[in-house]
């Protein structure tokens, strides 16, 4: 099974691959998560690896080769759709964040940039996960928003999602991610 | 106990195993979490060093002093730590020397994409290379032993992709390792040509034992397939893409220890497969050895010298079906790392773009002031080359050029090896200004801490260096400080200090926005009615500020309310 993550530098993809990774390796599989540091993490284009199986040789997922991809914004997920298996699926935040070309007036921000996908047969979940984020308690839980929906996919117990998060985020925020992934798994 | 750990968390573990004592490192990405890391072991000495080269000499004395000892680097750290590398070969160790270095190719994070393995080649030296964590927690926690019985530094050599990957690891226990006692020996450790004459066979005898003991390391080993028609020679992160492509189906020889490379190993396994194939990343240097073997072998052929390689790469290469996939959009705006909403650099920046100021620019975040729309740097080169080359541009330009050139340069890089391009600066006297961005910490590298900002590694209470008191020190008469959030003061002092006559240094102070001490303001508000659309504000490249239908908005999840975008406005929109 290969996941990927991808989003801005800043909206948590590192946090979503450490809690992505450690409810896999609990479940039994052999597991590799590549994540990137430095100069592309501020508030570039930005994606991290998560694979899983009986044995994982690459760490990394290339062209045609992902079943899932997590996207945390509109254009990001557009950018990376190549990465997809045939078949596969992307669950993305509908958020639009412009990037610089788009605020210097370089560039325009595509205008039906998921509905391009769909026309080429791409499976997409798209959710405002932004607003859920919000709701239980900061937007900066839109990641585990969005796990939360993976995890529908996986038939892993949520349960095992929570105890994952537990030991993946700090105590004062628990309470918070617990219920932006309940929300993100409920819609 | 089993834990999924990146490569550098597991070399980390894996030499708090092997008993280090003692830890210098520079931050650099990718191979800064090494020495964050080991930090986390109370039971051993850590710091960050100014420099690489530092590093690696405080490595040294602890070695000589007789407790194992690490240091860390990324590529170009390596090139710093050249000069006392090289001769350490000559040297040896007491206790237990291991350099790490963590290359980048593809340049996720770095200015080039030299490969490291040329160093240890030229400084004859072993260098090893993990796979992934289990190596790299494994070969760590080995190497003190390979350094103490062969009497020389080793090399590790981390890739981007295994560096940052996390896999798999059964971690153990520490080995209880007294300190060595230390035997005065002015032949091993003194280097002046007398000695050094008499250890330079020493050093080639050691590399011919090497050699022959890479022939039956635990670090190289040869994987059977059925298939004979083809084999493949590999090491590092490509092992893991050739395994992908080929599984257990043909013949591997996967190299842990890449310098010195096995011969006689070499030969066994080409005399056993119809083709021969190299598969590294970077420069053919597995291969080249193979050819002076006198083998038929092929690889930079196939693959490219540049980038980093793939499973579809190694796929591609010997023309196996590649997956298919979903054409990807035309024309898509890319996403460009930039500088943070609040980043204390872009008052700054926008002051010398708008004076038309020609910057001499250096390493870290600042170096995203090259970017639009400020595009306000003309130069990057390496740590420090900011205050040194404007002062050599000043030089070769004349006195115009003084009034409208600038280096500039982070607190870190400045401690770095800034302050010695500053001494010449007062030395042979160009009336350069040399700018220097404090934002109080290491920033581009994750937060690390530095001489400038008095606290240690584990954020306790250190020494601080004075910036102010060292420019004055080394004979600069003339040190502004200014709030980079106050764009007429930014104006006004870098107006005066090019005028000035003299070497001059601006220090830039406000701490990175991204710290956690930093209290952030409510967001800045637009008041609909009073903007006009003039995009005066978008000027400063804020990633929170963006355009809709005509007017200015603001995104209040990115503000951090630093007040920059209203003094740029000239209608009173923006509002606290």
């Amino acid at each position: 099974m290969n996941i990927m993550i991808v989003g801005v530098g800043g909206q948590g993809s590192l946090l979503a691959s450490r809690l992505l990774g450690r409810v896999l390796t609990e479940e039994g599989h052999d597991v590799k998560v590549s994540e990137v540091h430095g100069m592309s993490q501020r508030g570039g284009s930005v994606v991290t690896y998560v694979k899983c199986g009986e044995k994982v040789a690459s760490p990394l997922i290339d062209l045609g080769e992902a079943d899932y991809i997590i996207s945390f914004e509109k254009l990001e997920a557009a950018r990376y759709a190549s990465y997809l298996k045939i078949g596969g699926r992307i669950i993305t935040n509908n958020q639009q964040i412009d990037p610089m070309p788009v605020i210097t007036g370089a560039a325009a921000y595509p205008a039906d940039v998921l509905d391009q996908l769909r026309a080429k047969g791409v499976q997409i979940d798209e959710m405002d996960a932004l607003t859920m984020a919000e709701s239980a308690g900061s937007a900066k839980a839109v990641n585990i928003v969005l796990m939360g929906r993976l995890a529908r996919y996986f038939g892993i117990a949520p349960e095992k999602w929570i105890n994952a998060l537990k030991a993946t985020v700090a105590p004062k925020f628990y309470e918070m991610n617990c219920k932006a992934f309940e929300l993100g798994y409920k819609a | 106990m089993k834990s999924l750990l990146i490569g550098n968390a597991a070399l980390a573990r894996g030499f708090w195993e092997g008993g280090v004592g003692v830890v210098s490192s520079y931050p650099g990405t990718p191979s800064t979490e090494i020495t964050e890391f080991l930090s986390e072991y109370r039971d051993i000495y850590t710091e960050w060093a100014p420099n690489e080269k530092v590093a690696c000499e405080v490595a040294f004395g602890a070695s000589l002093g007789g407790k194992r000892a690490v240091c860390a680097m990324k590529h170009v750290g390596l090139n710093v730590a050249a000069d006392p590398l090289f001769t350490l070969s000559y040297t040896g160790v007491n206790a237990g020397l291991v350099i790490c270095v963590a290359d980048d190719p593809a340049m996720h994070s770095s200015q080039n994409e030299q490969d490291s393995r040329h160093y240890a080649i030229a400084a004859k030296l072993p260098m090893l290379e993990p796979a992934d964590s289990a190596e790299a927690h494994a070969f760590a926690k080995a190497s003190f032993d390979l350094s103490e019985k062969f009497d020389t530094p080793v090399l590790m050599r981390m890739v981007t992709r295994i560096a940052h990957s996390q896999s798999i690891v059964e971690m153990g226990e520490r080995a209880d390792v007294p300190t060595k006692e230390y035997i005065k020996n002015p032949p091993k450790y003194i280097m002046m040509p007398g000695y050094a004459k008499l250890k330079h066979p020493v050093v080639e005898a050691r590399t011919a034992a090497l050699a022959e003991y890479a022939e039956s390391c635990p670090f190289n080993r040869v994987e059977d397939g059925a298939d004979h028609s083809l084999g493949i020679i590999t090491s590092g992160t490509c092992y893991q893409y050739v395994k992908e492509v080929f599984g257990d189906s043909i013949p591997v020889l996967k190299l842990g220890m890449v310098n010195p490379l096995p011969p006689q190993m070499i030969r066994d396994f080409a005399a056993g497969v119809e083709r021969l194939v190299v598969v590294e990343e970077l420069d053919g240097i597995i291969e080249t050895f193979c050819q002076t073997l006198g083998l038929k072998v092929e690889g930079k052929n196939l693959f490219s010298p540049i980038g980093e390689y793939s499973q579809r790469t190694v796929a591609a290469a010997f023309g196996r079906e590649l997956p298919a996939f979903v054409a990807p959009a035309a024309d898509l705006p890319g996403r460009p790392p930039m500088m943070c909403a609040g980043c204390p650099h872009r008052g700054l920046f926008y002051t010398l773009a708008k004076k038309k100021i020609t910057v001499i620019g250096d390493i870290g975040c600042y170096t995203l002031g090259a970017q639009q729309p400020l595009n306000a740097v003309d130069s990057v080169l390496c740590m420090g080359a900011s205050v040194s080359g404007v002062h050599g541009f000043n030089k070769a330009r004349g006195a115009e050029a003084e009034k409208k050139s600038v280096a500039v340069i982070g607190d870190s890089t400045f401690m770095h090896s800034g302050v010695t391009g500053l001494i010449d600066i007062a030395y042979n006297q160009s009336n350069s200004t040399v700018i220097i961005l404090d934002n109080s910490i290491t920033g581009m590298t994750g937060h690390q801490q530095n001489p400038t900002t008095g606290l240690d590694i584990h954020g306790d209470p250190a020494g601080k260096i004075d910036l102010e008191a060292l420019c004055h020190a080394v004979g600069i008469r003339r040190v502004a400080v200014v709030d980079p959030y106050d764009l007429a003061a930014c104006e006004k002092v870098i107006t005066e200090e090019l005028a000035a006559e003299e070497p001059s240094v601006i220090i830039s102070r406000r701490p990175c926005v991204l710290l956690k001490t930093v209290r952030k303001n409510p967001p800045m508000k637009i008041d609909p009615e009073k903007c006009r659309g003039c995009k005066a504000c978008m000027q400063l490249g804020c990633p929170a500020i963006s355009f809709r239908e005509k007017k200015a908005v603001i995104d209040d999840t990115l503000c951090v309310g630093c007040g920059v975008c209203a003094q740029k406005c000239a209608f009173g929109a923006i509002l606290e």
